[in-house]
């Protein structure tokens, strides 16, 4: 009857599921890539080792060169999979942002999110260096919520325009860039290299040790996030209509943006601001499999690993030996897409 | 869904003042909605009919008074247990530009799902019925973006069916349309309301439309209910003049019989005097 949807209804449960048809191919097609570009990722740098022996050391197959093992499973692989996790959580606060604002601007980078989270990160590690690595995501978390909140109380209600809400977002991001300038001018040098190199947006020697800051925070909010698709479908059609259909609007909306908000800082704190992913995965992915979130979240999700993934590759290969940061590049990519949609959308 | 069904709720108000920030705009409203019939709600620019039906709709939390759905307080029933038995469908709503006509319509299916049972075989069979009803199976796999007004409204028509309520508020479904397809919907909905026994209550603007479809006429002025009863009953120079504020000559509709209301105006003074 309908052949657009991939329908689950097994006979035994009470269990029923439907996504777009598209949706495995894509995510497969997706994981593919991704995976390649990973494993070519940590075979690059000073020392290369070719993919296949990336495979055989990362799986624990003997390869004859007793190096490896420390260079692959130490020092690149946790970049690498920093990068997919950032992007995923990116990708996910990104599409919670334009679905329950029903604007397609709406990206936590784009809107301040990100920046407010920046802040409070590079105000732990000035202030207090001596904080745990997994005290930036908690910092991140509660600096994201502060300009979330701001925003909900000052451009959120009553029907906002689309672009009144940029324009406010827009307006937190520069005071939270100010005043993580300067935080940055009057704080120790030490401390302030510091911070610099992780303001960039980048993956660079990140270690297992913040990996396993992230992930909790990705597990709980990203599965969370995953679950409210429907909830997601139906905000998105309005607040009046969503109600109508029996969504209790407000109380689904906090909980979407506090996943939203949760991601995100998490994400920047462990890789700074890597900029436009948050905004442009979603649209790759509608584009991809439509705009019914139960499809959406997981095609946006790994669609935002693989765009990290790549740029982090990018990063390294195009100016070999120097690197830029994969922040860079998604920034270089990302603005001209955003220019793109600020014009669409008029 | 072919099936005639009774429908044996009703909604109710009591003392119903409802109101944003300012002032009051429905004040102490009582009215029964007929079951199993059509209600029409006509009423002069921002006399309150709107906000009326947003709150029948459980949209808009009354400062005072009551809105009864089956006799009950519609603001201690769940949002989820009101909605299986009322849909509303706004004015002019919004979707997103990439959503196909089945997934708009799917959405209707919400208040009859949960997190294990997202898409039962019953959930596929409405959506199917509500796209056949509408006449919108043909273009099912469409974006919403890509149809024509008229489609459109048939398709949020289809994603209010498929909800499977037995009450349907309607905030003036065809504002936008032109006169075919305004026919269309008025037509559809007089179908729904005849087949099944739905109760439907629309806000209209043509009040010719109004008496032509409407079993049940209130007519709202200032937030209050000025009259109501059939068209025939409603439908008067006198009342006319008081709900409107212009002059009319009032005659029977030559297609259907039902009152058929013709505004005299400046032209019209003039051709009295010639």
């Amino acid at each position: 009857m309908n052949n657009n949807w991939l329908v689950i209804r097994p006979k035994r449960f009470p269990f029923s599921f439907r996504v777009e048809r598209r949706v495995p191919y894509v995510l497969l097609a997706l994981g593919v890539v991704t995976l390649a570009a990973m494993v070519i990722s940590v075979g690059q740098g000073e020392y290369s080792i070719p993919p296949l022996d990336v495979v055989k050391t990362i799986l624990g197959i003997e390869t004859g060169n007793a190096d490896y093992g420390f260079i692959v499973n130490t020092l690149r692989l946790p970049r690498a999979i920093a990068a997919f996790l950032v992007g995923v959580g990116l990708a996910i606060a990104g599409t919670i942002t334009q679905g329950i604002t029903r604007n397609p601007l709406a990206a936590p980078g784009i809107i301040g999110v990100n920046a407010g989270a920046s802040l409070a990160a590079v105000t732990l590690l000035i202030l207090l260096p001596a904080a745990p690595v997994s005290a930036l995501p908690a910092a991140a978390f509660g600096g994201a919520l502060t300009v979330a909140l701001l925003i909900y109380l000052l451009a959120w209600q009553g029907g906002s325009s689309p672009v009144r809400l940029i324009l406010i977002g827009i307006g937190f991001k520069l005071i939270a860039s100010a005043l993580t300038n300067l935080m940055i001018t009057f704080g120790e040098i030490n401390r302030v290299s510091q911070a610099l190199v992780w303001l960039e947006g980048s993956v660079y020697g990140r270690s297992w040790e913040e990996v396993g800051a992230l992930l909790p925070w990705l597990l709980v909010f990203g599965s969370l996030a995953l679950l409210m698709g429907r909830e997601l479908n139906a905000l998105n059609l309005g607040d009046e209509v969503a109600r109508g259909l029996g969504t209790r609007v407000e109380w689904r909306q906090g909980l979407l943006l506090l996943c939203s908000v949760a991601l995100a800082g998490a994400s920047v704190a462990t890789a700074g601001a890597i900029g436009f992913v948050g905004l442009m995965a979603p649209h790759l992915g509608r584009k991809l499999v439509g705009a019914s979130h139960e499809g959406l979240l997981p095609t946006a999700a790994m669609m935002g690993g693989m765009i990290v993934v790549l740029a982090d590759l990018l990063g390294q290969l195009l100016f070999a030996p120097t690197e830029i940061p994969c922040g860079t590049i998604t920034a270089a990519v990302g603005a001209p897409f955003f220019i793109y949609l600020l014009i669409a959308i008029r | 869904m072919n099936q005639p069904r009774h429908s044996t709720h009703r909604l109710e108000t009591k003392q119903l003042t409802l109101g944003y920030d300012g002032a009051p705009i429905i004040l102490d409203l009582n009215l029964a909605i007929p079951a199993g019939k059509i209600t029409v709600l006509v009423g002069p620019n921002g006399c309150g009919k709107s906000t009326l039906l947003r709150g029948l709709a459980r949209l808009l939390k009354p400062r005072r008074g009551k809105v009864y759905l089956d006799g009950a307080d519609i603001f201690k029933l769940s949002t989820k247990a009101v909605a299986k038995r009322l849909g509303m469908l706004p004015q002019s709503p919004t979707a997103p530009k990439e959503l196909t006509v089945r997934d708009l319509v799917a959405q209707g299916r919400y208040p009859h799902q949960n997190w294990l049972q997202q898409w039962s075989k019953e959930d596929e069979q409405m959506v199917e019925q509500a796209l056949a009803t509408t006449g919108m199976t043909q273009l099912a796999d469409r974006t919403v973006d890509t149809l024509s007004g008229g489609q459109r409204q048939r398709a949020w028509l289809a994603m209010a069916l498929a909800q499977d309520t037995e009450i349907l508020l309607l905030d003036e479904p065809t504002t936008f349309l032109d006169l075919a397809h305004q026919m269309e919907i008025l037509d559809l909905l007089d179908e729904l309301n005849e087949r099944q026994k739905r109760t439907i209550v629309i806000v209209l603007h043509d009040l010719n439309q109004a008496c032509r479809y409407a079993d049940y006429l209130v007519a709202v002025r200032e937030g209050q209910v000025h009259v109501q009863g059939t068209p025939e009953e409603v439908i008067t120079e006198e009342t006319v003049r008081e709900v409107f504020e212009v002059e009319s000559r009032i005659m029977p509709d030559p297609v259907a019989g039902t009152p058929m209301c013709i505004p005299v105006g400046r032209k019209g003074k003039v051709s009295d005097r010639a």
